[in-house]
């Protein structure tokens, strides 16, 4: 209807039209814009309060500009004795994360796939998804017990001829715990995606390479993973993306003062200078606007670099 | 066609079944387990080492205490409420966001789109958030449990490529038969779409039933504390005495032994409704999961 409109009519002019026309879609889109700005948009406003010192009293026009043009926050963060502990444990686990985490569901897929009886891949499916369901209190209840001194996992350490230890209060399990336990929550649930990729592969690839006297594993490295590299690139952006951002859920459940050395991630810094005992809500947000800068532009550049070398992309 | 399979792919396929027959044991077991332990004897089970085959006698004990304890009571009523509140408005707003942004004639599409998916990649953070919520009066408000992430991005992106899927004459015979876009929504893509709305409602639902942190950080009456969230003081803050006040002339050891029979008992009752439901809808998970990309 309005495609063909003339150039010289102006923005707002076009815009009234197509309220007329489309009245039903901009009172329906009203709610969702609301929504947006309300929940999404206003708390961006509030990071002002990084560089200012807030207090909750005189709010946050009231609230005085931080010394050093606002910055006192960042400075105080970038300088203070925790920006490398939190920064190196938030790199590391996420390191590890990527490492175990992410090709874990496309191996997982892969070989799903490759199984026969479909009753039995059904039973696979709906079995390995389950852990993604249960909710992480419960995750880290079940780490919890199975860690501790009496639980399942020193259960098999000690059959193994190893000795009784309380898992989670030793620094140098906290990682190897908080991964593991997230592949498992996660593997089932993340090969969904791929499954889907690799039911949309031509089945005739493979019959073809059949009579060529390709086997399994000569098919999988030829047609599987070919097809599958799409949807691998463009999830390893977005993983790439929250290279900063573990989450402070199961941290703030799992950690103790004894752990911090190896568990303490940016945003359990922040939870714990906020909620727990200090307010320290300024300062705060200062980390986690620093925190969000970097992971937006690792984004950007992940997004930049695959499309160069791989034509794939998310915008 | 059925050419005998070569020794190599016998191989895979012996080591293939292996592999998956340790996933179902490994992604199973530790809810077995639980189940396990939630029946069992509580004395016995505190003295028990290793790995647990069936229940240590049979109690139902745990359980008694679990669902008389006011606090289990309290949470499941509210968290049940908001489930059913939060799962209705977030799929509400999830369509009609969906709905709108798959319409190719209208104007502010692209603006709304580029505005939304910029909340993908940027947000405010946890603490400006927890400002901002309180000034609007949030604060140990039940709506800042219902209302946040009643849309997600991620979802209304995969309704919205749906949505565009649905074949344009038929919105063009709604048009012409006198129609508005209300009647093309409600006559014509909601029906088209059901499976993608049983798998929103349970994203949205399941979301919300294992949610807790925002409840943490904005709530302060119990009364209107999650399930999760008195999960919290039993599973990790160890707390079962309010589960306990009968016991009282029970030694110390008695205690600690019903204490993590309830624990059991606990994970089981919050966990099970859940568990139920998503099997029968997995044959439509694959179309909640975002397969291209935001492009467009």
């Amino acid at each position: 209807m309005q495609t063909q409109l003339p150039v010289h009519e102006s923005f707002f002019k076009r815009l009234g039209k197509d309220i007329v026309v489309n009245k039903y879609l901009y009172l329906l889109a009203l709610p969702v814009m609301a929504y947006f700005i309300i929940f999404h948009y206003l708390p961006m406003y509030g990071i002002i309060i990084a560089f200012k010192d807030y207090a909750p009293r005189v709010g946050i026009l009231g609230s005085p500009w931080a010394d050093n043009c606002g910055l006192a926050n960042f400075i105080k963060f970038c300088t203070g004795p925790y920006f490398w502990r939190v920064l190196k444990n938030t790199l590391l686990i996420s390191f590890y994360d990527i490492l175990f985490g992410f090709p874990a569901p496309v191996i997982f897929a892969i070989l799903m796939n490759e199984i026969q009886t479909k009753y039995f891949k059904k039973v696979v499916q709906t079995i390995t998804y389950m852990p993604h369901f249960i909710s992480i209190m419960v995750v880290c209840s079940l780490v919890i017990s199975f860690t501790g001194r009496d639980g399942l996992i020193n259960d098999i350490i000690e059959f193994f001829g190893g000795t009784r230890n309380n898992l989670l209060s030793a620094p140098e399990y906290f990682r190897t715990i908080f991964v593991t336990s997230g592949v498992w929550q996660s593997i089932g649930w993340n090969s969904i995606i791929y499954l889907a990729a690799l039911s949309a592969i031509d089945k005739e690839q493979y019959e073809s390479a059949t009579i060529d006297g390709a086997g399994k594993l000569r098919q999988i490295i030829s047609i599987t993973l070919p097809g599958l590299a799409p949807t691998i690139i463009i999830m390893l952006i977005l993983r790439m993306g929250t290279v900063l951002s573990i989450g402070y859920e199961k941290i703030i459940l799992l950690y103790n003062p004894n752990t911090y050395s190896t568990s303490d991630v940016i945003s359990s810094f922040i939870y714990r200078n906020s909620f727990t005992g200090q307010q320290q809500f300024s300062y705060s947000a200062a980390v986690g606007l620093l925190n969000s800068i970097v992971n937006t532009l690792f984004i950007i550049a992940t997004n930049a670099v695959s499309r160069r070398v791989s034509e794939t992309s998310l915008w | 066609m059925f050419k005998k399979m070569s020794k190599g792919d016998i191989i895979f396929t012996v080591i293939n079944t292996f592999v998956m027959t340790f996933m179902i044991v490994v992604c199973l077991y530790p809810i077995l387990y639980v189940l396990f332990a939630s029946f069992s004897d509580s004395n016995l089970l505190i003295s028990y080492r290793g790995i647990l085959l069936r229940p240590l006698g049979f109690n139902l004990g745990a359980y008694k205490k679990v669902i008389e304890n006011q606090n289990i009571i309290i949470g499941y009523r509210n968290t049940l409420f908001y489930v059913a509140l939060h799962t209705a408005l977030a799929l509400v707003l999830t369509i009609i966001g969906a709905f709108v942004l798959s319409r190719r004639k209208f104007m502010i599409k692209n603006i709304m789109m580029a505005m939304i998916a910029f909340t993908m990649i940027f947000g405010g953070g946890l603490i400006p958030t927890f400002i901002m919520m309180k000034s609007i009066g949030m604060y140990d408000n039940i709506f800042a449990i219902i209302i946040p992430g009643s849309i997600s991005a991620y979802n209304l992106i995969v309704m919205r490529t749906s949505f565009a899927a649905i074949p344009v004459s038929l919105e063009e015979s709604v048009k012409i038969d006198g129609g508005n876009d209300l009647h093309v929504l409600w006559n014509i893509v909601i029906p088209l779409s059901k499976a993608i709305i049983a798998v929103m409602i349970l994203f949205y639902g399941v979301g919300m039933w294992n949610s807790w942190f925002n409840a943490s950080i904005y709530l302060r009456n119990r009364n209107l504390y999650p399930l999760q969230l008195f999960l919290r003081e039993i599973l990790i803050g160890n707390s079962t005495d309010s589960m306990m006040t009968d016991s009282g002339s029970s030694s110390a050891s008695d205690r600690e032994a019903i204490a993590e029979s309830i624990k059991y008992a606990t994970i089981i009752v919050s966990t099970v409704p859940v568990l139920i439901i998503y099997p029968f809808l997995q044959k439509y998970f694959v179309s909640g999961i975002m397969i291209g990309a935001i492009k467009g």
